[in-house]
């Protein structure tokens, strides 16, 4: 079950790569748009600013759409969810992938920023992918700026930091957290084990 | 909400094979806790919210490194590690990054080259970027210096560097502030004349530092119970409590702690 980890230049990788080999999927760090094709499963992390994270990124777009398109199924972290929106207020003259109508907007200046720690999961609906999880779980997340996609019922958690805050979206074959699975012990790894078994299936 | 976050730290010794955690009393005295992974790897599973790797490795010659040690913890513990100790530029925060650190903290080299915060932050941002400060209480009073409130006196706080052994004449307080503007995404204060004392935190300290920068303080120095925690939570808006010898020598647990700490309605994670 080879789970392709995009690796888009921005460096450290290690934490999802061992992440999701300790939860039994079988995962290889990718350099290249053409070896996506094989991939049972697709992870896009996220590192970096909106507009540097695209720029490194788009030369993956269209192997992207096409995994996709056939329904692979596609977990997206961080700034990987960001990238999924049209555009974000960090980067205004970047283009995301589009995939996801709305906008990815800052936090609001009465909190912290960026917010960085373990905060609670509100969840809005009961998906596969978050089997096991519980209201008021708490995640790790690192972030200045959120998704907020049209569609509300794109959003499957929310976690509230001045505001109720899109923690994860899912729809189709795609899946995106806000946090970052890999460094929020047990209950992450349980995510990233749902995945794993979401490709099984 | 966020959760006010527990977090152990380990000073590593890496002049013998494998490394040894050690725990200094006052900066000075030592004693040893045990293998830096195997020590990390049971803090993570007892409900650590972030683990703190120190290299204060003293003789010269070196049998382990910091980036085996981190890439040996990270194939099992998956939570945020922050790695420090002699970090002086890009090149060695990059090797400590790729070895799967989530942040590194400056202390000494950050003092000497405020530059380097800057430099660190802006390839890898400012949450990766920990300012590492041991402060000192000053009681004779000079110009120009934050004066901070305490039951023993007014007094401002000193920087020290080179891990306690050296000091800089420069205010702790405004050294924060300064370098949140540079670029650091987190203040790790120690309290000098706490740590190894077993006397609870520094609460002027902590509080001061807390109230004048926007990034979240990890208290730290001198904590010897969950009382202590319950104290800097309450009384100050730290985002995190750092210990090491409480931990390190069994007489609590992290998941006892925070557990208590629960039962006293601070939000911690379980």
């Amino acid at each position: 079950m080879t789970i392709a980890i995009v690796d888009y230049g921005m460096g450290n990788l290690f934490s999802i790569y061992n992440a999701l080999d300790y939860v039994g999927g079988s995962p290889k760090i990718i350099n290249e748009p053409d070896e996506l094709a094989g991939a049972e499963g697709i992870v896009v992390p996220g590192v970096g600013a909106f507009g540097q994270c695209m720029d490194r990124l788009c030369r993956f777009e269209s192997a992207l759409n096409s995994a996709r398109e056939c329904a692979t199924p596609i977990f997206a972290i961080c700034i990987g969810l960001q990238v999924l929106f049209e555009a974000s207020e960090e980067s205004p003259a970047a283009r995301g992938l589009g995939w996801i109508k709305g906008r990815v907007v800052k936090l609001p200046s009465s909190v912290m920023i960026p917010q960085m720690g373990w905060n609670s999961l509100s969840i809005k609906r009961p998906v596969e992918m978050l089997q096991g999880i519980e209201e008021g779980d708490m995640f790790y997340f690192v972030h200045s700026y959120y998704g907020l996609p049209e569609d509300k019922s794109l959003i499957v958690a929310t976690t509230e930091h001045g505001v109720a805050v899109t923690a994860a979206i899912a729809w189709d074959n795609i899946f995106a957290t806000q946090f970052h699975p890999e460094k929020s012990g047990a209950k992450g790894l349980r995510i990233l084990e749902n995945f794993v078994r979401s490709i099984r299936c | 909400m966020l959760a006010r976050r527990i977090i152990p730290c380990l000073d590593c010794d890496l002049g013998v094979p494998g490394g040894r955690v050690v725990k200094g009393i006052e900066f000075k005295q030592i004693r040893y806790a045990g293998v830096p992974w195997e020590l990390a790897s049971q803090y993570y599973a007892d409900g650590a919210d972030e683990i703190v790797f120190l290299d204060i490795t003293a003789s010269h010659e070196r049998r382990e490194t910091m980036t085996s040690v981190i890439k040996k913890t990270s194939r099992s513990v998956f939570v945020p590690l922050a790695v420090g100790g002699g970090i002086n530029g890009v090149e060695p925060a990059r090797e400590v990054f790729n070895a799967g650190a989530d942040k590194i903290t400056v202390n000494t080299s950050a003092l000497k080259r405020p530059e380097l915060i800057r430099e660190i932050s802006d390839r890898y941002g400012n949450q990766a970027v920990v300012l590492a400060i041991d402060a000192k209480r000053r009681y004779t009073l000079e110009e120009g210096r934050e004066i901070v409130q305490t039951e023993q006196g007014p007094c401002w706080f000193e920087c020290s560097f080179y891990g306690g052994r050296q000091f800089t004449g420069i205010d702790a307080i405004a050294w924060a502030s300064k370098a949140v503007s540079l670029g650091a995404g987190e203040i790790l204060l120690t309290s000098m004349d706490r740590d190894g004392t077993y006397d609870g935190f520094d609460i002027p300290l902590t509080s001061a530092v807390a109230k004048r920068v926007k990034v979240p303080v990890i208290a730290s120095g001198g904590c010897a119970s969950p009382q202590h925690m319950l104290e800097v939570f309450k009384k100050t808006d730290a985002s995190a409590a750092l210990a090491a010898s409480i931990f390190h020598f069994g007489e609590w647990n992290i998941r006892n702690v925070k557990t208590y700490l629960r039962e006293r309605g601070v939000n911690v994670r379980i």
